[in-house]
């Protein structure tokens, strides 16, 4: 498989949120607007295409027994640099991201893309499927956060296309998320039937 | 007063999973039969409260003396994923019978974010240790109540007929959407208790 398939089959066959179903916790808490989505999807792809490399690079010294722990470690450490660096150039982001930044540490996404695949692939590869992997998660959130935003605000990034009484505020709200996602979870399965 | 108070926001006004997103996965994944949602709930329970207390002292007896607030995130997940393996060995020993009925759900509990997140939300809120035990006693049944209630909408659902493209989890999302819609409707209650209880 060469480095651009790799790539294109995170963002669409194998799709961390719509079709892996992997990290519902940010998919859902944060996607109430679409710059929402988008910043916690590039967080998250910045530790997932660091870990991925740095797992790949050090995946021969690790002993089978305590490579979890030790994927763990990995990752929380660069969950901690990317702490560091969002709270010195993006603070505003970073406080409506809140809790949700630390607890990148337990997306399975990443765990999962590290065992499944980073630990097995060569480095190349495995900055490819972050690269793939990460793309296809930050859609995701990005389109959820634009939906939500747009039926919840009659805006989309901010720019209001709809006047705002046309929106119904149930889906800037926590019910709002699910229902949103289940229908494009439905929307997905119906194109990718035919 | 103040106790009831956290306890009642805790469990119903800001759920963990219906209102804050927290614990998503086990929400979903583990939510098929009320069996398996009660065994999870009660694991959770008894995880959380622990790794509350545990990460708290270590908070405040071992990093903020020392100046070391930075490796919260990595302090706490070791500590979280010793402490669930810890839990696991000592069950098996001391109680053959509740390692049986949750043991499967303990190595699962490690990724389970609400464990971390409750850990970090009680030092973010400055809560001192008794305050944390009720709240993270108190999210953790809120927890187990919106799995149990959800698993059994979701053995009723199996009865129904869903159109295709909906089957499996499109239908369980929207359920959760119609379950968290009926929770909303505690908002407020918080503000009354804290009024009647002239806080």
């Amino acid at each position: 498989m060469n480095n651009f398939k790799i790539i294109l089959n995170g963002i669409v066959k194998e799709n961390p949120t719509f079709v892996l179903l992997l990290g519902m916790c940010p998919t859902l808490g944060t996607t109430s607007s679409a710059i929402n989505g988008m910043s916690m999807g590039l967080a998250t792809m910045f530790v997932l295409i660091l870990s991925n490399l740095i797992i790949s690079l050090i995946k021969n010294l690790i002993p089978d027994m305590v490579r979890i722990p030790s994927y763990i470690v990995v990752i929380a450490s660069l969950v901690t640099i990317l702490q560091m660096v969002m709270q010195a150039y993006v603070p505003d982001i970073y406080a409506t991201l809140g809790l949700f930044i630390p607890l990148i540490v337990v997306n399975c996404i990443i765990l999962g893309r590290a065992e499944s695949f980073a630990a097995k692939n060569n480095p190349l590869a495995s900055i490819c499927d972050g690269i793939g992997i990460g793309i296809g998660f930050t859609l995701a959130l990005t389109l959820l956060g634009a939906v939500r935003e747009f039926l919840g605000t009659g805006a989309v990034f901010g720019f209001t296309l709809q006047g705002e009484n046309y929106g119904m505020l149930l889906f800037v709200l926590a019910p709002g998320a699910f229902i949103a996602l289940g229908y494009l979870i439905a929307i997905v399965n119906k194109m990718r039937a035919q | 007063m103040e106790y009831i108070l956290i306890f009642i926001t805790a469990i119903f006004v800001n759920n963990i999973v219906l209102s804050q997103f927290l614990g998503i996965c086990p929400f979903l994944g583990v939510s098929k039969k009320v069996s398996t949602a009660s065994g999870m709930g009660a694991a959770v329970t008894f995880v959380l409260v622990l790794a509350t207390i545990v990460t708290y002292l270590i908070q405040h007896y071992v990093l903020n003396p020392n100046g070391l607030q930075y490796l919260q995130t990595i302090a706490f997940i070791l500590v979280i994923a010793a402490l669930v393996q810890m839990v696991e060995i000592i069950l098996k020993k001391v109680s053959p019978s509740l390692y049986q009925a949750l043991g499967v759900f303990l190595p699962l509990i490690t990724t389970n974010c609400c464990i971390l997140g409750v850990a970090i939300l009680v030092i973010q809120k400055d809560y001192d240790l008794l305050q944390g035990i009720v709240y993270a006693t108190s999210t953790a049944l809120g927890f187990a109540l919106a799995m149990v209630v959800f698993a059994g909408l979701r053995e009723q659902l199996q009865f129904s007929k869903v159109p295709k493209v909906f089957d499996g989890m499109p239908i369980a999302l929207i359920t959760a959407g119609l379950l968290a819609m009926a929770f909303m409707g505690f908002s407020g209650v918080d503000g009354g208790l804290s009024r009647l209880f002239g806080l």
